[in-house]
């Protein structure tokens, strides 16, 4: 038995670069609004750039939609909605959106790297999960679009005419897969607008809706800014509202729809707790942590950002964290070996920056990994801050990055009382070996989603959503079927 | 004064035993306790390994090392002094028609075939490398098990490969099992010791944990997964879990304890993805063949196979290396 220190030779072995091809994809420099099954300028011809986060790059124009773009995308809705979708049989729906679920995962590898491309996460992460996933919430609600009388029983499910949805840039191709997914399989049509840092996969999407051959004005997509969004939640034509994105711009949404008779749903922030009791399995459980919180670079609005350690074993996980997080490799989204990928956008990153400084400011102590960072691009390191109080900052606010806090706790009451301590309540993780526990405190969480020993898991199946200010209405699952329908 | 003889001599023996009986708790609970595992968790851990792309040079790289930590094993009824004498040769001449790939670690046998790998090993660097304490079952007393282990050293092994007892720990005996490992140590003299843990008669990774924990603290120098005469033999899980126990040994004592997966790896991919398995959680110290082995035989044509390829930019036929 040698000890480390004694061993004369040390072998390096570094991990070739491993970028994914690019050359199969197909995009075009200028991108206009997809409205009533055509490609259409924008009335302004304003376009904006979007840009590649990992290098600043110029990647193509996007068309920036204003209010009158936005009511011939509704007018298209709604005379798709009278004229046809309302109309067809049940299962003439379902094999649409069963096509376009097909045609994504025969175009799987381009979107994936379009996704890398335009938004910064991982190419593992785009082609592991977001893709597969957003064609699995096509093909699940296909599944439902002849079989509402069996989702509802013994109810009437009557679509409630056109959707105005907004999504965010975490996900692009998933948010737009959740919307528009089980608005088309309950007979409504829709009008969808990307964020505008990442609409590529938004349009892609569009170009398989014309491919799946669905009739014009279904599915309308429409890009821009805050006010596009706008336009969109106050035309008078919109049945109901759908919205991810910030709590923030949430708010704005409902006081916009009060005394109106528009239904909505909105999946908002989060500030979730992960929390691992002493008789985790302790190595699986620090899996969970980094899974929770460097998951797409932190851009998840069910994070895990908030860690909760039961104090008799709070030194060896917050050591053995340290360590994991050393191995990740921060890089190149493009490359199949990267674990997190570029920051979203210049503005986000400012904004981690902030609240890293924040950190500082309030005394807590902060652990970065020590891994090369490319020196052009938006990229942040895995950053951990212990020492924080519930009153800290960094522990209340929403970061929407590679950040996490961490406190110890003794008691199940104590730790119950300061994960629900939060104006958020979207998801939360439990890490123990005792099945009881778990069951008592999925009970007392009040968070939407509570995982037990896992973390960021998800599928078409399941109903997704939040408690507080995470929003309200479920989305995935009959949870979120049951949000596009009126039962009479 | 007879009689205090005898009471003192019982009290010695007493004495003797209360130590040893309490010596693996006690052991235990100074590493901090066995903690559990999560199965699914290990599943999904190993998954990202998996996912890793290893080119170009690092996928060279990887191959050589690779080739250098294989332990070439034959262990059959039939095995014959010539077998092993061919064995014995591929093992320092690899692919001769390739100059500059390195030899094999070592050759595995019998303890009746140590004589002949010896002979035929003389003036090179392979390791001769014995089963023994009744392998593949174990299923033998104590003293057989010595005499077998010392038996093979004194032919000339350099390292020991012995079996646990499966049984005796299915039945909660892990002070024998810890004993008995303790003493096929001792029996092994400077030769190292693998300890064969046969995880596939383990069932569950909790076991695999605490058998690799107990064969830790009871002395081996490596830890072994299998005989490779049970399915399943090595699979990514087992050894992630195992190297996690000597992750945590080393973060506790300091001291390296190697690692040998062994059975059902038999393509160079699976091979690589190992190697990463061992870089990210045990970090690059133990990317020798010092610290890490593969037990295998055919992988070891395949390995060659892809460096030619890669060397080459052709695929051979497998006709073009030699089988033994």
């Amino acid at each position: 038995m040698a000890k480390k220190r004694d061993l004369k030779q040390k072998i390096s072995w570094e991990l070739a670069p491993a970028p994914e091809s690019t050359g199969h994809i197909n995009l075009k420099d200028r991108y206009d609004l997809f409205i009533n099954g055509k490609w259409v300028a924008p009335k302004k011809k304003k376009y904006f750039s979007t840009i590649n986060p990992s290098n600043e790059k110029k990647i193509a124009e996007i068309a920036y939609a204003d209010k009158s773009d936005v009511d011939l995308a509704v007018d298209a809705a709604r005379k798709a909605y009278d004229g046809v979708w309302s109309k067809i049989t049940p299962s003439e729906r379902a094999k649409y959106i069963y096509r376009i679920a097909r045609i994504m995962q025969e175009r799987s590898r381009e979107l994936a790297v379009i996704e890398s491309l335009d938004g910064g996460k991982p190419i593992r992460e785009a082609r592991d999960i977001d893709i597969p996933l957003a064609s699995n919430h096509f093909f699940y609600n296909a599944g439902w679009a002849d079989k509402l009388e069996y989702a509802f029983p013994a109810k009437t499910a009557m679509p409630l005419g056109v959707a105005g949805q907004i999504i965010p840039w975490n996900f692009p191709l998933l948010m737009a897969a959740w919307k528009i997914a089980p608005a088309l399989a309950a007979g409504n049509t829709v009008v969808l607008k990307p964020a505008e840092t990442t609409s590529l996969t938004a349009l892609k999407l569009a170009e398989i809706i014309q491919e799946a051959g669905l009739p014009p004005g279904v599915v309308n997509i429409v890009t821009g800014f805050g006010d596009t969004g706008a336009a969109i939640v106050n035309h008078p034509d919109i049945n109901k509202v759908a919205f991810t994105g910030s709590t923030g711009v949430g708010k704005i949404i409902q006081n916009a729809i009060s005394g109106t008779a528009k239904k909505a749903t909105l999946e908002l922030g989060g500030k979730s707790a992960n929390i691992i009791f002493a008789d985790a399995p302790i190595d699986q459980a620090i899996e969970g942590i980094v899974n929770g919180i460097f998951f797409n670079q932190g851009h998840v609005c069910c994070a895990g950002s908030r860690l909760f350690v039961q104090e008799s074993v709070s030194d060896l996980v917050i050591k053995k964290l340290k360590e994991r997080i050393d191995t990740l490799i921060v890089g190149d989204p493009l490359d199949k070996n990267t674990d997190i990928g570029a920051i979203n956008s210049k503005e986000q990153l400012e904004i981690i920056k902030k609240y890293i400084k924040i950190g500082k400011e309030e005394g807590a102590e902060m652990y970065q990994t020590s891994c090369k960072i490319p020196n052009k691009g938006y990229f942040c390191a895995p950053t951990i801050f212990t020492d924080v109080a519930q009153s800290s900052r960094i522990v209340q606010e929403e970061i929407f990055g590679p950040v996490l806090t961490i406190q110890t706790f003794r008691t199940i009451d104590e730790v119950i009382q300061k994960a629900n301590n939060t104006p958020y309540g979207l998801a939360a993780g439990v890490w123990t070996d005792k099945g009881s526990r778990i069951f008592n405190l999925t009970t007392k969480l009040r968070a939407g989603v509570v995982w037990a020993n896992t973390y960021n898991k998800f599928d078409p199946s399941s109903p997704f959503g939040g408690y507080k200010e995470s929003g309200f209405g479920r989305e995935g699952g009959l949870h979120g079927l049951s949000a596009y329908v009126k039962l009479v | 004064m007879f009689l205090f003889f005898i009471y003192s001599l019982y009290l010695t023996i007493h004495n003797y035993f209360m130590t040893v009986m309490g010596m693996l708790e006690k052991k235990l609970s100074e590493l901090g306790g066995v903690p559990t595992v999560d199965k699914v968790g290990v599943e999904e851990r190993v998954a990202r390994f998996k996912s890793r792309s290893i080119k170009k040079e690092s996928k060279m790289q990887g191959l050589k090392m690779a080739l250098n930590m294989i332990d070439l094993t034959t262990l059959e009824g039939k095995d014959s002094p010539g077998k092993v004498r061919q064995m014995c040769y591929k093992a320092a001449h690899v692919h001769d028609q390739f100059p500059g790939l390195p030899t094999v670690a070592a050759v595995c046998v019998y303890p009746s075939m140590v004589h002949v790998a010896k002979k035929a090993l003389k003036n090179t660097n392979v390791g001769i490398a014995s089963v023994s304490t009744a392998f593949p079952s174990g299923q033998a007393p104590q003293d057989v098990k010595i005499r077998d282990t010392k038996f093979a050293v004194d032919e000339g092994a350099t390292e020991i490969d012995m079996v646990i007892s499966r049984g005796k720990f299915l039945q909660g005996e892990h002070n024998f099992v810890y004993d008995e490992i303790a003493s096929i140590k001792e029996a092994c003299g400077k030769a190292r010791l693998k300890v064969i843990l046969e995880t596939g008669e383990l069932s569950t990774l909790d076991n695999v944990r605490l058998a690799s924990d107990i064969a830790i603290l009871a002395g081996a120098d490596f830890i072994k997964t299998s005989t490779g005469k049970i399915q399943p033999a090595a699979t990514m899980q087992v050894t992630y879990t195992m190297l996690m126990a000597i992750k945590d040994y080393y973060d506790k004592t300091g001291i390296m304890i190697g690692m040998k997966p062994a059975g059902g790896i038999s393509n160079s991919k699976l091979a690589l993805h190992y190697l990463i398995m061992v870089k990210e959680v045990l970090g690059e110290e133990w990317l020798t063949n010092q610290w890490f082995r593969f037990g295998a035989s055919s992988l070891a044509n395949d390995l060659l196979m892809q460096i030619l390829k890669t060397e080459t930019g052709i695929y051979q036929s497998p006709d073009y290396f030699t089988i033994d």
